[in-house]
């Protein structure tokens, strides 16, 4: 009897695969989605589940079902890779620095000169400027760049 | 930063300007901001002078361990008086427009 190809495994492998690769261009454009990774982190478990349980029956009736070698090595990538996407987004990603002389609430924020997209200088004290009927203001929003 | 765009007139509205900083160049910024599709100025601090000033270096982090900035909100009262900070304890984590607007309009004038 032709054995199966055991499609669990593959479909595991697969959605491993879309949980590792939709955080970037997907999910973190949205900040539900990207200041816990909860879709993410659902797809993974799913996909190692199926794998799981593809395993599982390879080497429970392997008279039935193929993927003993190849849903080793597909388990062993999935579990590698999950393993680095948690440790990027849920360990590495809060490596950030004390920044302990930030300046705080009721402090002055120290003024600064920077060039604009156009190469145009803007300073901080013109940001401030109240405009006619409004409280007025600025918002700084470091970020980290673009690369 | 899609999020402050999209809630850009709120902004305006109270009259606050939204800048972004990073140590990103204007030729990168240019296209960059572009891309984005956002309104509000890019700034460039590319030896990270003011990022320092602020205490945000976060030293070796970029591209070939080049020192860039970490994540970080203020909002600046027009006597250029911190009103409200978000130092995020995760780069993934990011301040919302909402809580922005709702720290804007608990100052007391």
């Amino acid at each position: 009897m032709e054995r199966s190809w055991n499609s669990w495994l593959w479909l595991g492998f697969l959605v491993v695969l879309a949980g590792l690769l939709t955080y970037v261009p997907i999910f973190a454009r949205f900040p539900i989605t990207r200041d816990f990774p909860w879709v993410n982190l659902l797809l993974l478990a799913i996909g190692l589940s199926l794998i799981g349980a593809g395993l599982f029956r390879a080497f429970g009736r392997p008279q039935l079902y193929r993927g003993r070698i190849f849903g080793s090595f597909l388990a062993l990538l999935a579990v590698v890779g999950t393993g680095l996407f948690c440790w990027g987004l849920l360990v590495m990603a809060r490596q950030l620095p004390a920044s302990a002389g930030a300046p705080r609430v009721g402090q002055k924020a120290p003024q600064f000169t920077l060039v604009d997209q156009d190469n145009k200088p803007v300073e901080l004290a013109d940001l401030l400027k109240p405009q006619e009927g409004k409280p007025g203001g600025a918002l700084l929003i470091f970020y980290r760049g673009y690369w | 930063m899609r999020s402050f765009q999209q809630r850009l007139a709120d902004f305006d509205a109270r009259g606050i300007r939204v800048v972004a900083i990073s140590v990103d160049t204007p030729e990168v910024n240019l296209p960059h901001r572009q891309k984005l599709g956002v309104t509000f100025p890019l700034l460039s601090d590319p030896k990270a002078e003011v990022i320092r000033q602020y205490d945000l270096l976060h030293a070796g982090a970029g591209p070939d361990h080049s020192d860039i900035s970490r994540p970080a909100e203020f909002l600046i009262d027009p006597t250029g008086t911190v009103r409200w900070a978000n130092l995020t304890e995760s780069f993934t984590v990011r301040a919302r427009p909402d809580q922005v607007l709702e720290a804007f309009d608990q100052i007391k004038r």
